[in-house]
């Protein structure tokens, strides 16, 4: 395995995914098939190649600073599991 | 002859000479997805009510003698990874179940715009991830050709409809194949349009960098019918590109004149099924007939691109996914039953004294994200979530984002090679013609690996267009055409001169003649 | 400093850009608005929507950065900040990693009044970002939800980030003094803590020289300060509190992870807060929605064209074009532009730089304060004011006779003259002055033989006779009078 069980739940975390220990070992071994099949680009020279984060180069896409009509708030609460008519609710935040 | 019978074109045609209406033809197609749709699966959402108030309106209108949109009554199928105002856009996830967009999609808008009737939402893999719609959380896709296999994926409801007669425009998205392998297995014409081309606006993303909207359609014709009336700059798409689209269905007819085709020498490799093989032979020699010239080429970092892209992609959906959390919409787990296990574990470790374990537990918000995103993904999500989050983390990204970043780069330098020897690229879409359904599930890499032919288009922004060349044992084959970014116009006319030439796009599955 | 240590800081300040609309969206950024009002598909991170960049917030980031003497690279990206937290609807903020919009900049900081030395604070780099949204917590603290309101999300923010050059709490105020200051002449924030147009976050250690040589203790991030005081009151708490835990535990730099503490202005410390994410162990990626900006160095050149005088070159224009004292200075321009503007009118239009100073100083700051109002709604224009002044300047009026007219003219409105006539004011002939002041003398003998012994005090009692006598008299001249006149007294 290139990716051990203890990296996967790591990952799990920042991914803010929870595994069950089935999907954790299939989860490891699914990952570190597809890593080690990943592996092969390390065969390739790209010491001179400029990363390519985009298809298309462009730059300089603008707006022009005119405020245009938000949405009302019941069209935007309208999705949420919970909120009260003005906010949308989650479990308590604490120690922050 | 049938409305069934007659492309969206021809159906324009009727449309305007008054010996068909718009609620007509949207009827038909309601029929024949109340006929065949139970078995096939193509839909996640049929607006029945809201297509004939559209088409009834278009027809009124058009009996005013006011003036239409370019689609004008036409029905047109959208993938429900489009938003839709008010209407369903799950996107074929469990945590989108319930969402209805407060908005509509650039491309949805600009339907209406064209007065085209919306039937309805077709199925999809899970966010566009997966190349067999077995993904979606809903229903799987069945092949209106042989219904034990898979219509291929992500876009396998928008392929499926257009093969199954129930409509003859469809939209789809590509983001490593998932318009171009399902048309191929349909047996029908799909177009991935270069990067920027077709507006991004409100199509819910996988990869960022990756996606495009495109059409499906029997013809190559009424592919450049649907892309003409989506295609075009839009302010509201940072990476959409400002020039104005070309007129492909006025241009589709021009023959290309001593056309250069380049067959991709990486693309005949092993693992190619024979049947497809020889079936891309047989289109190629049906090319030099029309008068192409052919040529070998080489595209030498094609066999990376797979690998390239389950690091890219994965990457940006792991961000672009991570929105999905239950707090603004979407699917959120059971609260009270979270909070009350979450006390329970708290009591449990502190009855132990377990500091670490304490230390550990998560709060009751962490707790909340885990569980609804535990819940609400299916497991290919999660796979490309957990993928893209290690290739973005710490001590890895190096080796694996940016290293793929490089990488498609040379993939791209690749394609600026050959587009300077050739006009287009051509080889297979799909290493093998449709798969049964279930084959592949237990084994990513191996689906993964059916985007080997499909992926760099979209690593490297160029078009890509997949057109019915064949069959194998009553499966289609698709040939694949590429062309440089923007030059869609080409790919239309190369690809028309093909359908003139050949009835292969014309052959329809035993399924529908039932009908 | 008596302290047996060097305390370094370093800030980092967010402040809220000067547009009508957000950095990636156009909903409003007005402040005060009922919860969630101002969200759009893109604030509230549904799926589908797409960001794309507002011209002035670019624009105001590059004022701001050619301000802060910082360079400004031809080439920036987008990237994606990765974590969790509800009021983030996307899952991440959109800002600027390794390709900042400019970078390596400083800002002067003085003080008048001679504590520290004039010096360069460092500026390592000023970066646009996506503000998020806000939580609103129970207060009562039960179990009770948190409320989530979206407004925020999306304002635009310029992060400056400062070398840690600063050395005490003192010095801290200073730069986040000067940084308002420089902020509010470009017109690229109107900086208001409470509003949280501007946000202050410190970094901040020790380095203690021990038997050993030097020994750094180990950075704390301090955050929740919320106002210029409480950021001095944090620094010179933490630094004591550093110092104990340094000689309790002996840890150094590099011994524990970086902490963060939230300050409490109400009991006076700092608390140890707890992480939102490893944001180390998730680094930012180039965000594939937004494009690069690029930049010319005509462009760069015209924005620079187009900042105006600011703080610094101001000072030095009053002391050297009208004389004024290192602190008048540091006052007048410390009050703004639209009052260094008024002093500058009132300056020039009176030919005497100290006069204007006073008079604004003492006068027109004054009533601003008292009324709670802007330069801009002051009822005597410079020209009118300057008026004034000359007439107190060749001695047609004192000053207590001159602030009467200036009364006169924020009431009644008008122009001196006009205030002059109203008040009665006339201007006394020099003969009748001398007339008057001999009666005076000769009626009051112990005058002048208080004055003859050089007890000039006792002019004082003549003015105040001859004023009552005569309102318009001049006190100066009377007193010149009076002593000329008794100096030549024949008794």
């Amino acid at each position: 395995m290139s990716i051990s069980p203890e990296q996967v739940l790591k990952v799990s975390r920042l991914a803010r995914l929870e595994l069950s220990d089935d999907e954790l070992a299939t989860m490891t071994a699914q990952l570190s098939q597809v890593v080690d099949y990943v592996d092969q680009l390390s065969e390739l020279n790209t010491d001179d190649v400029v990363p390519m984060a985009h298809a298309l180069d462009l730059t300089n896409v603008f707006v022009v600073d005119q405020v245009a009509e938000s949405l009302e708030r019941s069209q935007a609460l309208a999705n949420a599991p919970h909120a009260d008519g003005e906010c949308y609710l989650v479990p308590a935040v604490m120690g922050d | 002859m049938s409305l069934f019978d007659l492309t969206a074109c021809e159906q324009l045609a009727e449309l305007a000479s008054g010996r068909t209406t718009s609620v007509e033809l949207t009827q038909a197609c309601l029929a024949q997805i109340d006929a065949h749709d139970s078995q096939v699966g193509a839909f996640l959402h049929v607006d029945r009510a809201g297509a004939l108030a559209a088409a009834e309106r278009i027809d009124a209108r058009r009996q005013a003698g006011q003036a239409l949109g370019q689609l004008a009554g036409l029905p047109v199928a959208v993938k429900d990874v489009l938003c839709t105002q008010g209407m369903p856009t799950t996107c074929g996830s469990r945590m989108l179940e319930h969402f209805r967009p407060p908005y509509n999609a650039t491309v949805v808008d600009r339907l209406h715009t064209a007065d085209a009737v919306l039937i309805g939402k077709t199925n999809m893999d899970e966010f566009a991830m997966g190349g067999s719609t077995e993904n979606s959380a809903f229903q799987a896709t069945h092949n209106p050709w042989a219904l034990d296999h898979t219509a291929g994926g992500s876009s396998g409801g928008a392929a499926a409809c257009v093969a199954a007669g129930m409509v003859n425009l469809s939209i789809g998205s590509d983001t490593g194949g998932s318009i171009r392998q399902p048309a191929a297995h349909c047996g029908v014409t799909g177009l991935k349009p270069s990067y920027g081309r077709v507006s991004r606006y409100g199509l819910v993303a996988f990869a960022s960098s990756l996606d495009q909207v495109g059409p499906l359609a029997r013809t190559a014709e009424d592919v450049a019918l649907l892309l003409g009336a989506v295609a075009g700059h839009d302010p509201r798409d940072s990476t959409s590109a400002n020039r104005p689209a070309d007129e492909y269905l006025a241009q589709i007819a021009q023959p290309l004149t001593g056309l250069r085709l380049g067959v991709v020498r990486e693309h005949f490799a092993e693992g190619l099924d024979p049947a497809v093989q020889r079936s891309v032979r047989e289109a190629l020699t049906v090319y030099k007939s029309l008068g192409a010239q052919v040529s070998e080429i080489s595209l030498p970092h094609s066999k990376y691109a797979v690998a390239t892209y389950y690091v890219i992609a994965p990457s940006e959906a792991s961000s672009n996914l991570a929105r999905y959390d239950g707090v603004h919409y979407g699917y959120r787990t059971d609260e009270q039953a979270m909070l009350t296990e979450l006390e329970s574990q708290r009591a449990r470790l502190e009855a132990a004294g377990d500091e670490q374990g304490l230390a550990e537990l998560d709060s009751a918000l962490v707790r909340m994200y885990r569980r609804s995103r535990a819940e609400g993904f299916g497991p290919e999500v999660k796979r490309r979530i957990m993928l893209g989050t290690y290739a973005l983390s710490a001590g890895y990204y190096d080796a694996y984002y940016l290293k793929a970043l490089k990488v498609r780069r040379l993939i791209r330098q690749d394609y600026d090679a050959a587009f300077r020897d050739v006009d287009l690229l051509v080889g297979p879409v799909s290493p093998t013609p449709a798969f049964r359904l279930g084959e592949l599930t237990d084994d990513p890499l191996s689906m993964y690996l059916v985007d080997l032919y499909t992926a760099s288009a979209n690593l490297a922004g160029v078009a890509g267009l997949s057109l019915p060349c064949g069959q194998s044992n009553g499966l289609p084959i698709g040939l694949q055409l590429q062309a440089p970014p923007f030059a869609e116009a080409r790919l239309l006319r190369a690809a028309h001169m093909f359908q003139q030439a050949t009835d292969w796009h014309a052959q329809r599955p035993a399924l529908c003649s039932s009908s | 400093m008596s302290e047996p240590y060097t305390m370094v800081v370093g800030l980092e300040v967010h402040v809220q850009l000067a547009t009508a609309s957000k950095l990636f969206c156009r909903c409003s950024t007005r402040f005060g608005a009922e919860p969630n009002t101002q969200t759009c598909p893109l604030c509230i991170g549904l799926p589908g929507a797409l960001p794309v960049m507002n011209r002035e917030a670019y624009e105001l980031g590059l004022k701001a950065a050619l301000g802060l003497n910082l360079e400004i690279p031809r080439f920036t990206k987008w990237d994606r900040k990765s974590y969790y937290y509800p009021d983030l609807p996307k899952g991440y903020q959109i800002s600027q990693y390794d390709l900042p919009m400019s970078q390596n900049g400083y800002l002067e900081i003085r003080d008048p009044k001679g504590r520290f030395e004039t010096r360069r604070i460092g500026i390592n780099r000023a970066h646009l970002e996506e503000d998020a949204g806000k939580s609103l917590h129970d207060e009562a603290g039960a179990v009770a939800d948190s409320r989530i309101d979206l407004n925020r999300c999306g304002t635009p923010l310029l992060e400056i980030v400062s070398e840690p050059d600063i050395r005490s709490p003192f010095e801290a105020k200073a730069y986040l003094s000067e940084l308002k200051l420089l902020l509010t002449f470009l017109n690229v924030s109107d900086c208001n803590m409470q509003e949280g147009s501007l946000r202050v976050d410190a970094n901040v250690n020790l380095h203690i020289d021990g038997p050993d040589g030097q020994v750094a203790t180990p950075i704390v991030e301090v955050k929740n300060m919320n106002s210029f005081r409480a950021v001095e009151r944090a620094l010179t708490y933490e630094a004591a509190r550093q110092y104990d835990a340094w000689q309790e535990t002996g840890q150094a730099k590099g011994d524990v992870p970086k902490q963060t503490r939230g300050w409490d202005d109400t009991a006076g410390v700092t608390h140890g807060m707890r992480h939102k994410e490893e944001s180390s162990d998730y680094p930012y990626f180039p965000d594939p929605d937004l494009v690069p900006v690029t930049v010319t160095d005509e462009e760069i050149e015209q924005v620079r064209q187009s900042l105006g005088a600011l703080p610094a070159a101001l000072r030095d224009r009053l002391q050297t074009e009208f004389g004024l004292s290192d602190y008048d200075s540091d006052v007048i321009v410390g009050q703004g532009p639209a009052l260094v503007e008024y002093y500058l009118d009132l300056a020039q239009a009176t030919g005497d730089g100290k006069l204007a100073s006073n008079w604004v100083q003492q006068d027109v700051m004054r009533y601003l304060n008292d009324q709670a109002i802007a330069v801009a709604d002051y009822p005597v224009r410079p020209d009118q004011l300057a008026e004034l002044l000359t007439k107190v300047k060749v001695g047609e009026l004192d000053t207590s006779r001159g602030r009467q007219v200036l009364e006169h003219m924020l009431a009644a409105g008008g122009t001196a003259a006009e205030a002059v006539e109203h008040l009665g004011i006339k201007q006394v002939d020099a003969g009748e002055e001398v007339e008057l002041c001999r009666e005076l003398l000769a009626a009051n003998p112990q005058i002048v033989a208080d004055l003859q012994a050089g007890k000039l005090k006792a002019a004082g009692a003549l003015i105040g006779m001859a004023k009552k006598t005569n309102p318009n008299v001049n006190p100066g001249r009377v007193r010149e009078i009076a002593i000329e006149l008794a100096n030549q007294w024949d008794t």
